[in-house]
């Protein structure tokens, strides 16, 4: 392949495009890697973390989770991929929260972020917190928390809900025992008995019509729709305070999906807790959340609550998004795109990331990134169309200048 | 769609609403897949380990003759004469034409031609035959590694043709070769192989250089099945694949199909298994040739370098000879680990549930 | 079942009949019984679509849709059934004629991952079969290829790069190269869209519609993307298990859909409104399992409106419309 396939290119074009890495550039990457690594492995593998360190304080108290400057990078073999790349927002009490975005756009490191499953030791959160409060009122940094202290609020205070549910059961165990052993592990007092009490009410809750059927059927037995009843009865058992549903519909069914929305909505009113929901499809967006969030290649570019994003979606992005989903449209339209490809967010330049791709792509676009302009208390963007101040070029070189 | 009048010419591509490529588009490289599977090999410190002893038995085994041939001029089958006092070896008495009684002292020096220990000129010595055991493992590893290496390709191309065929048609192919795999895999290799060999060593008509070649075509008899096997399951999973859906919607034909498309695609595997498979071989090899059944007499052969200390034929050498045969098992040991460690490392290099 | 006997005179302006096309799986191959028991992934399905123009198949996962698609194709062995393609019927065509015949009716398929070859550069994975089926003289291969690269939004620098270095979107595209390179007069788009970025959905689409324009394609565009299908498509087919439910010229079906499942199936597409609150239909249950569909309607355990008689007997796909049929009792009791 190698060789005999770079000649052949410069033969086409004449010119050196060659997608691949040099092996020096490679070794640099590496090296740069491994010591990076070490140094922030040494910091999370310390033992005896005193509870002062991750102890904070919430901005707002109304709210259960704060992501405030969250980056979260990945130091691949390739380069470091800023998948999330300062990163604010809120989730308030009982609301729920969309985060859209395509593929690589950082949405579910966020919430793995929030979770501490980020993949280690390649991913790290390198800066920034994320503050969770709990029931007492008690606010915790989950960024700096240990590991032994996170596995009491993972599963417990905060569910996650996956897209395929299928790989997220396990498939030599009954659906029961999975469920019962998820309440005996997080509570304390709780015996055989109420575990399976406690199960059964949940699968109740979800509307699963022959609880005890299910309770006993191994996950293959169940069809789509049903697991993921079972996996939202799954993330309830413990009365958690936010559920994590990363793109939880994307795998069913159009009817089914419909079901599973009704059933989200009904049991974030019944548990009073708050979701934050992930996915690519505006439309199930519009129809579930409260405060809509746009990221693109690891940013926030818009934010506001659904009414503000879908009806005065100041971003083109958003508005591209928008307007590129076909329905409504005139006979015989083209159909609006955005042009260009989605991009991965390795070495991002100190630009506008969406600058090639926008239509309203102004020069000082390809000079600085934006910063966010402030519409009204919810709704930000960060577009240089809204922004009337002219940045003073020395601050905006020194964020996020390394564009290698 | 109408065909391209502009023949020949560099075709006009500045219309092109996606050509505006910009830095966001192509602002990083990747690995090439190559380089991943190099990196992620040499990841492993085992693989690193397998390299270094196979690279050592190559040089050794090929370059190694040049050079005792170019420096002390020895030769595979070179017998050597060591020089030995024998300054007082009689006692014999006889006598004399004075009628007393004289002892006999032999003060000449004689010949021994074998068993000499290890000296400078022999470094690990010679054997039984007198030849210089230094030499006879480096052509020893020779034959093996080369007889090893034709086994393995000859039957990875037995093993791609039959197990694609399989693979691919189904129905009574797929029946048909597989039962063939099947007697075949059922059949116990080592009984069989002495038999064949005894049967053709004590052929006369077949000279005994030829024998070699023989002793390959049972090996690759033996060892094709492994590889239909694989080939053939790689290719029920790839034949699934929509790339293969695609490629019966665009009617290539069905050889192109198998060797263009599927086989490329099993060859991750089939070099791992081809890997491992030369250990096996080599092993092959070694036992047939200790049961003097592999590579004839006056050649080398590392099995029948061990076969000296064959405890049948005495003790002697097995207790106080070590250096006749523990470098060749040493090198066996080798030979064999290396390939095994190479194979594991390239498994776990190109299985892409590894990737990071 | 037997097949009523159906004109074959299809007129010109059809490009594909599809006459009572059916396709069971066998569960067991090794069976005596005389009916073994059998996955009915489609069941007696007809349809026309003309030349030129756009057929819309829609339905959820397991409805036989993709089967339909392949079926046609000939990729899997059609059980029983017709398959007009321009005057010849497919589903009797020997398979070394089948080859032949290949160029003329490509398919798009769904994941942009596995339908490309990972050993081969993109202009091989284009080339392969254009050269194979000389679809232009040798001197012409290079530039020919190029072309169609370009028509497809694809540089000429790809075209020694390994499909690995590419995103799914310029997937999509090098697959759509692919069949458009045979210059074919039919297309089957087998969920092109549901692995790609929303805002390289609308880039695909279209491609597609620009192709369609430039060159005259007839789309079979198998999606479970309502509103995908509704821009696209000039007729639509509604399926569900197995069964065509509904079928018509894509506005009637939109403004007035008549089969329950149809209006469920509307009513459930999220709507990027907010303020718009659909008069949802929420279906209950699952979709049942194809080896043992509900006797009569295949809908009925599903449907708000089910009777006593769409337990007895399956209704008959009728046109209610001109260009409009549904398979429903709501519509045949009167």
């Amino acid at each position: 392949m190698g060789l005999l396939d770079k000649f052949k290119r410069k033969k086409i074009e004449g010119i050196d495009d060659s997608t691949y890495l040099t092996l020096r550039e490679e070794r640099r990457i590496s090296r740069e890697n491994t010591k990076t690594i070490k140094e922030y492995e040494r910091i999370r593998n310390r033992k005896n973390v005193s509870e002062e360190e991750y102890l904070t304080q919430m901005r707002d108290p109304a709210n259960v989770v704060e992501f405030d400057n969250l980056h979260t990078y990945f130091f691949t073999d390739v380069g470091t991929v800023k998948a999330v790349n300062g990163v604010s927002f809120d989730i308030p009490q009982g609301k729920i929260v969309g985060v859209v975005g395509e593929s690589g756009c950082g949405k579910s490191v966020t919430s793995l972020s929030l979770m501490q499953l980020v993949q280690a030791p390649t991913g790290q959160i390198t800066q920034g917190s994320i503050r969770y409060q709990d029931e007492d009122g008690k606010c915790y940094d989950v960024t700096k928390m240990p590991r032994d202290k996170m596995l009491r609020i993972r599963g417990k205070d905060i569910a996650m809900i996956f897209q395929e549910p299928m790989t997220s059961l396990n498939p030599v165990f009954k659906v029961g025992e999975q469920m019962d052993e998820v309440i005996l592990l997080h509570e304390e007092d709780s015996t055989d008995d109420s575990a399976r009490e406690r199960s059964i009410e949940m699968l109740n809750l979800v509307g699963i019509a022959d609880v005890k059927k299910v309770y006993n059927s191994y996950p293959h037995e169940l069809s789509g729709g049903m697991r993921q009843r079972v996996m939202i009865a799954m993330a309830l058992l413990c009365n958690p305070r936010l559920i994590i549903a990363d793109e939880p519909t994307t795998a069913l069914d159009v009817t089914i999906q419909a079901q599973i929305l009704e059933l989200l909505r009904d049991v974030k009113e019944k548990i009073n807790g708050s979701i934050m929901f992930i996915t690519h499809d505006l439309g199930v967006i519009a129809e579930m959340a409260d405060y809509v969030v746009v990221m693109y290649a690891g940013r926030i570019i818009e934010q506001g609550t659904v009414r503000e994003i879908f009806h005065e979606p100041k971003h083109p992005y958003t508005i591209g998004l928008m307007r590129s989903k076909p329905g409504g449209h005139v006979e015989g339209d083209r159909l609006y795109s955005i042009r260009g490809q989605v991009p991965n967010p390795i070495n991002m330049p100190n630009h506008c990331y969406f600058y090639n791709r926008c239509d309203k792509a102004m020069d000082i676009c390809k000079r600085h990134y934006p910063a966010m302009t402030q519409f009204n208390s919810d709704h930000r963007a960060a577009c240089f169309l809204y922004s009337d101040e002219i940045l003073p070029e020395e601050k905006e070189d020194k964020e996020d200048g390394e564009g290698r | 769609m109408a065909i391209d009048t502009e023949k020949g010419k560099k075709p006009d591509y500045t219309d092109m609403e996606d050509h505006i490529e910009t830095d966001l588009e192509q602002n990083f490289r990747v690995i090439s897949p190559g380089r991943m599977v190099t990196k992620r090999f040499f990841k492993s410190k085992l693989s690193i380990v397998g390299l270094a002893m196979i690279i050592f038995v190559f040089l050794f085994s090929f370059v190694g003759p040049f050079i005792i041939n170019h420096t002390w001029g020895y030769k595979e089958t070179q017998v050597f004469k060591i020089e030995r006092n024998a300054d007082m070896v009689s006692t014999a008495e006889f006598k004399g034409p004075d009628g007393r009684t004289y002892d006999y002292y032999d003060r000449s020096k004689t010949l021994v031609i074998f068993k000499a220990p290890p000296s400078r000129d022999h470094w690990l010595g010679t054997d039984t035959s007198g030849f210089d055991i230094l030499t006879r493992l480096m052509y020893g590893g020779r034959i093996s590694l080369i007889i090893s290496f034709i086994v393995i390709i000859l039957e990875t191309f037995l093993g791609i043709i039959l197990g694609g065929l399989a693979g691919y048609f189904g129905k009574w192919v797929d029946q048909v070769i597989m039962r063939i795999v099947d007697i075949f895999a059922c059949l116990p290799g080592l009984p069989i192989l002495l038999i064949l060999s005894a049967t053709i060593n004590s052929i006369e008509s077949i000279p005994a250089e030829h024998r070699i070649y023989y002793l390959m075509a049972f090996l690759t008899l033996m060892g094709w099945t492994g590889v239909a096997r694989i080939v053939r399951g790689q290719i029920l999973m790839l034949r699934e694949q929509e790339y293969m859906m695609a490629a019966e919607t665009t009617g290539i034909r069905p050889l192109n199909k198998i060797f263009r498309h599927l086989v490329p695609n099993t060859m991750p595997q089939l070099i791992v298994s081809a890997t491992l498979g030369l250990g096996g071989v080599i092993l092959y090899e070694s036992t047939l040739s200790y049961l003097s059944l592999g590579v004839p007499f006056p050649r080398a052969a590392w099995g029948s370098m061990i076969a000296l200390a064959d405890p049948s034929r005495g003790q002697e050498i097995l207790a106080y000879y070590p250096n006749m045969w523990v470098p060749a098992g040493l090198l066996i040991v080798i030979a064999v680990l290396g390939f095994s460690f190479i194979g594991d490392g390239l498994r776990d290099a190109f299985d892409p549930r590894m990737k990071r | 079942m037997a097949i009523e006997k159906m004109d074959l005179t299809t007129t010109n302006d059809d490009i594909l009949v599809v006459n009572n096309l059916k396709k069971y799986y066998p569960l067991s191959k090794f069976t005596i019984k005389k009916d073994p028991v059998s996955v009915r992934a489609v069941d007696d399905i007809s349809f026309t679509i003309k030349r030129g123009t756009t057929m819309g198949l829609v339905g959820e996962s397991g409805c036989g849709k993709t089967t339909v698609g392949r079926t046609i194709l000939r990729l899997h062995e059609v059980t029983d059934g017709q398959v007009i393609f321009d005057g010849k019927d497919l589903a009797k065509v020997p398979r070394r004629k089948l080859r032949k015949m290949r160029p003329q009716m490509q398919m798009i398929f769904q994941d942009p991952y596995s339908s490309l070859s990972p050993r081969l550069p993109v202009g091989e994975i284009i080339g392969e079969a254009v050269k194979e089926h000389n679809i232009v003289p040798k001197s012409k291969y290079r530039s020919y290829i190029l072309k169609v690269m370009r028509d497809c939004g694809l540089q000429p620098q790809y075209y020694y790069r390994y499909p690995h270095e590419f995103s799914g979107g310029q997937r999509q595209r090098i697959s759509i190269a692919r069949a458009v390179a045979l210059n074919p007069k039919f297309i089957i788009c087998d969920e092109p869209l549901s692995a790609l970025d929303v805002s390289i959905q609308s880039q695909i689409i279209n491609l597609m519609k620009d192709l369609q324009e430039q060159h005259g394609y007839t789309y079979l565009f198998i999606s479970h993307d309502l509103s995908v299908v509704e821009y696209i498509s000039d007729t639509i087919g509604v399926m569900y298990l197995g069964s065509m439910m509904e079928m018509g010229d894509k506005k009637k079906v939109f403004a007035n859909p008549m089969h329950p499942y149809s209006k469920a199936l509307l009513s459930a597409v999220p709507v990027s409104d907010p303020d718009v609150k659909m008069n949802r239909i929420v279906l209950k249950g699952d979709i049942p399992s194809p080896i043992n569909p509900p006797s009569g309607c295949k809908f009925r355990t599903r449907c708000p409106y089910a009777m006593p008689i769409c337990a007895e007997k399956a209704p008959v796909f009728k046109e209610y419309e001109e260009n409009h049929k549904v398979a429903c009792h709501l519509y045949s009791q009167d």
